[in-house]
């Protein structure tokens, strides 16, 4: 029989019951059998019983975005298959309790194949043999689920040991062998079912395996953690918020770095402490969600006026208010360009993967000291939750640029401070509109910051012609930005020159494009990407030119009002023709860029509302 | 909690002492003749003058208001916040680098009003700062409406009618909160508030200094006058001024693992902050010697021994950067 070189999977339950181990552990067993895996993982403002989900798409291929339809569906309670049956291809297969689930009172595909699992019975047996209380080891449910789902994808239990010991390392690796043992069972259970041998989805085996332990099994959240650290951030303040408090977790797990996670007492707190930290010279960041990033904005003013380096990473989840605060949505880009009162430069970034998070991560910090002003990065939930497996980091040779920070101020001797103290004129007019900054604690150096209008020294001013100077000073700043940070970070494009028709598109939605542009080619389709990572400043020029050299425009952003579309149309004047929105909270399909572009060309429809996944 | 206990403070200390005139920025202060708010300017100067500080080691962080401006004239790093955010700027600046001296200043509508959940978390970290509040009752800059510190009933010549909201009581609230040091002074009794600031840049750990000042245009209740009046208390006249020490009351905590003596003391500390009096009492209610945040960090993260915050090596000579992410990334490699 023919075996296929990609599938999709899922495995749902109440939350707290699992579900994210268990798909972790799929994810890393296909990783170790050498797949190439994407996960997206689904859950709801509820810390136990309301149900969740993960999906896992693992590929001979590399892999960046989920299709709506499932291969297999895992399930070990009641819920998950009564919502998900009906999204079983036919032919596919539904792992199932049989004392919870009764599959004939299911809504899906008569050719779907049952596979009922005794989770009970693989217990109990293993309680016997363990001498040990049932009830203790119902954890192994999950790793009843995965291993029966990876028998019957005809995946070896080698397999399974092996992403076992990578899940439960250190003080946990004692948890590997009754793991296993469970696993075993549920192999065997699956391989007696007769028909097990004939499911049609069996994966065929990796021809170019990766090597081993080359690869990283990566979240969007820890990608951007991880970016800071190389950046040397030893500092981020944050106020608990859903998803943003992810990326704060992972970090404060890792205090082997020397890093400070200060969860302050609020949201104005975090991004006030960030500029104070900031100002006395620390590479600092605070993270935060929508209703956060709101409370931040003042915070954020201040920074711009006094011209002072502070990251805010703003993870976007579903507004406007408390909105839907597991869900993914583009939904902050018009507000983030915006934020704060009266005119000041601010650099936004958006990374559309995991190694743009890195990037970003690194990268945010360069940009903040050099041009000495607020960086702003927005990460959708849907790349921050979502699982890739991608290649390691190249993080050698990457370059800190610490730009006018004063650290010694040459012209002046400490040595006896009696005969004067003199002021550093911190905010002197310069051609690039970038002053150097002494750090406080450095002789010499002093000066003075205000929120107000302010001379060179920092002194409060309302002369009329100070402030003209000062705001074309700090403007200037944003135009040299525009004009240094390289292309390859503010936009790309990818797929065929000339193509018949552009996408526009932004963050995430990245991967669900770039998988999609791999079926246009094979379909003949001439399509290509145009992914933009800098929203301010704009690059108002080169995007301008991109656009008005494609034939046909369709722009997809998962927000009600096709924010991108109207940034585009503020900076360039062009009017995106075809637009694509998702406004569910949940993120696009590699299906739904597919069938975007067919009511597009087909249809030449203006707008088209995408609504998939549950 | 940290185990060992550093009670010294080590501050960074010039071999000259600076005249106070030349810790005076050229900015030439823009309140009220009258304000106290020159008082305890002046008397910030003092104190730095006094303990030698290095004044390129000091950041004085100021919030919004008539007392927001004193970060302008201090000759140090003067950074001038937002309303209500000072302590927020005060805590980020002195975690990063420990090395530095952190003053804040604020009115006390910015601190104890729109600031009011700042102030009370800064007790629980017990950050090595000094946290002076200039209180006058009043919200001078915006024409004299009432502050949290306005006693009910009270109607100073700007308000249209007697305020009808509850006054807090400042210093009960920080010994509530883990402030570490709290005192009161008056900002034209110029010795005792610059003893009283020195005290408090000394202690190591969160300080409150609650500063009693006029405000000559708005508060005609607590006008200069009022300080130096006496009072009869019966059988004589007594000055308005008390200082806690003739009271015979002693509010330091000699040994904080004495837990019954520690709560103890603290309530008494209450109690006195809470005494009616007619007088105006000024001095130390409360200080106490706990590991500060500093501290306790070095406990979760040994790193911090060595280095402060934001000088954690992470780059070469060249820029490059050098962080080793190996034990970042061992949980996601497959």
């Amino acid at each position: 029989m023919s075996r296929i070189t990609e599938t999709s999977w899922m495995i749902g339950g109440p939350q707290g019951s699992g579900v994210d181990s268990s798909a972790t552990l799929f994810a890393r067993a296909m990783a170790v059998a050498g797949f190439w895996v994407y996960g997206k993982r689904e859950y709801h403002s509820n810390i136990k019983g309301k149900h969740s989900y993960f999906q896992i798409r693992a590929s001979h291929d590399v892999v960046r975005s989920h299709i709506d339809p499932i291969h297999m569906l895992a399930t070990f309670e009641d819920s998950t298959a009564v919502i998900h049956a009906h999204e079983i291809l036919p032919e596919g297969a539904l792992i199932y309790d049989p004392g919870l689930t009764k599959p004939e009172v299911l809504e899906m595909d008569a050719s779907v194949k049952l596979f009922p699992l005794d989770y009970e019975g693989i217990i109990r047996e293993l309680a016997e043999e363990e001498g040990k209380p049932a009830a203790k080891l119902a954890i192994v449910k999950n790793t009843i689920s995965v291993a029966a789902s990876l028998a019957l994808y005809g995946v070896g239990v080698d397999v399974l040991e092996e992403a076992l010991k990578g899940l439960f390392h250190g003080k946990k690796s004692k948890l590997v062998g009754i793991n296993l043992k469970a696993g075993i069972k549920a192999y065997e259970a699956i391989k007696a079912i007769a028909h097990a041998q004939d499911f049609k989805y069996q994966m065929q085996e990796q021809p170019n395996k990766p090597e081993a332990e080359s690869r990283l099994l990566m979240n969007g959240a820890a990608a951007c953690g991880i970016g800071k650290l190389k950046a040397g951030m030893r500092f981020q303040t944050y106020y608990s918020i859903t998803p943003a408090v992810d990326e704060c977790i992972y970090l404060e797990q890792h205090s082997e770095y020397g890093i400070v996670v200060y969860q302050a007492e609020d949201e104005i707190a975090s991004i006030n402490m960030a500029n104070g930290a900031a100002v006395t010279g620390a590479r600092v960041a605070t993270a935060t969600s929508g209703p956060g990033f709101c409370l931040k904005a003042e915070g954020i003013g201040w920074a711009g006026m006094n011209e002072v380096p502070t990251v805010i990473f703003n993870y976007m989840r579903g507004g406007p208010s408390t909105g839907l605060p597991t869900r993914s949505e583009q939904g902050d880009l018009l507000f983030a360009v915006n934020i704060g009162h009266g005119d000041f430069p601010k650099i936004v970034l958006s990374p559309g993967d995991m190694e743009e998070c890195f990037e970003d991560g690194f990268n945010c910090f360069n940009f903040a000291e050099r041009y000495q002003t607020p960086v702003i990065v927005l990460v959708d939930k849907a790349l921050a939750n979502s699982t890739q497996s991608i290649k390691k980091f190249a993080d050698q040779g990457l370059r800190v640029d610490r730009g006018k920070r004063v650290t010694k101020v040459d012209s002046y001797d400490p040595a006896d401070p009696s005969t004067g103290l003199p002021k550093f004129p911190r905010f002197q007019i310069t051609e690039d509109g970038i002053s150097p900054r002494p750090i406080p604690g450095t002789p010499g150096g002093i000066h003075f910051l205000t929120g107000d209008e302010h001379t060179e020294y920092g002194f409060i001013t309302e002369e009329p012609a100070v402030r003209m100077q000062m705001m074309e000073k700090r403007a200037r700043k944003l135009l040299v930005a525009a004009n240094e940070i390289p292309e390859h970070l503010q936009f790309k494009v990818y797929g065929p020159e000339n193509a018949d028709l552009t996408i526009i598109g932004w963050g995430s939605t990245k991967g669900a494009v770039l998988d999609a542009l791999e079926r246009f080619a094979e379909q003949g389709k001439s399509v290509n990407y145009l992914h933009i990572r800098l929203m301010s400043p704009f690059p108002v020029d080169a995007i301008t030119r991109i656009l008005n050299n494609a034939k046909q425009r369709l722009i997809i952003e998962s927000n009600f009002t096709n924010q991108l579309a109207k940034l585009i149309r503020q900076e360039t004047g062009i009017d995106i023709e075809h637009k694509a929105v998702k406004y569910t909270g949940r993120p696009f399909s590699q299906c739904e860029i597919l069938e975007a572009v067919k009511e597009v060309q087909e249809k030449q429809s203006r707008k088209v509302v995408l609504i998939n996944g549950h | 909690m940290a185990t060992k206990q550093q009670t010294e403070q080590t501050l960074p200390t010039l071999d000259v002492k600076l005249k106070p005139f030349q810790l005076r920025s050229d900015k030439n202060p823009d309140w009220c003749p009258g304000c106290g708010d020159f008082g305890i300017v002046n008397a910030i100067q003092q104190a730095v003058s006094e303990l030698q500080l290095q004044p390129w080691k000091v950041e004085f962080f100021a919030g919004i208001g008539c007392s927001g401006k004193s970060a302008q004239y201090l000759q140090a790093y003067g950074i001038h916040t937002l309303h209500g955010r000072v302590l927020p700027y005060a805590l980020g600046a002195k975690i990063a680098n420990p090395n530095n001296v952190v003053i804040a200043t604020g009115g006390d509508g910015d601190g104890y009003g729109i600031g009011a959940g700042h102030f009370l978390h800064a007790g629980r970290r017990n950050v090595d700062i000094t946290y002076i509040v200039f209180n006058n009752e009043v919200y001078g800059l915006t024409k004299g409406q009432a502050s949290p510190t306005l006693e009910v009933g009270m109607q100073p010549k700007s308000l249209a009618l007697p305020h009808i909201s509850q006054a807090i009581n400042p210093l009960a609230l920080a010994i509530a909160s883990g402030y570490t040091f709290v005192a009161r002074s008056y900002a034209f009794d110029a010795k005792h508030l610059k003893q009283t600031i020195m005290d408090a840049i000394n202690h190591r750990g969160v300080s409150l200094v609650d500063v009693h000042q006029p405000c000559p245009t708005y508060n005609d209740l607590h006008p200069k006058e009022y300080y130096t009046e006496t009072v009869n208390s019966g059988q004589s006249e007594l000055p308005r001024l008390q200082y806690l020490e003739e009271t015979g009351y002693n509010g330091f905590v000699e040994d904080a693992s004495d837990l019954e003596a520690y709560q103890a003391k603290k309530i008494a500390a209450i109690a006195e902050a809470y005494r009616l009096t007619d007088r105006v009492v000024l001095g130390t209610y409360w200080k106490v010697d706990l590991p500060t945040y500093a501290d306790r960090l070095e406990t979760n993260i040994p790193l911090l021994r060595e280095y402060a915050p934001m000088d954690v090596p992470f780059h070469d000579d060249n820029m490059i950067a050098n962080t080793d992410l190996s034990s970042a990334c061992e949980e996601f490699v497959v």
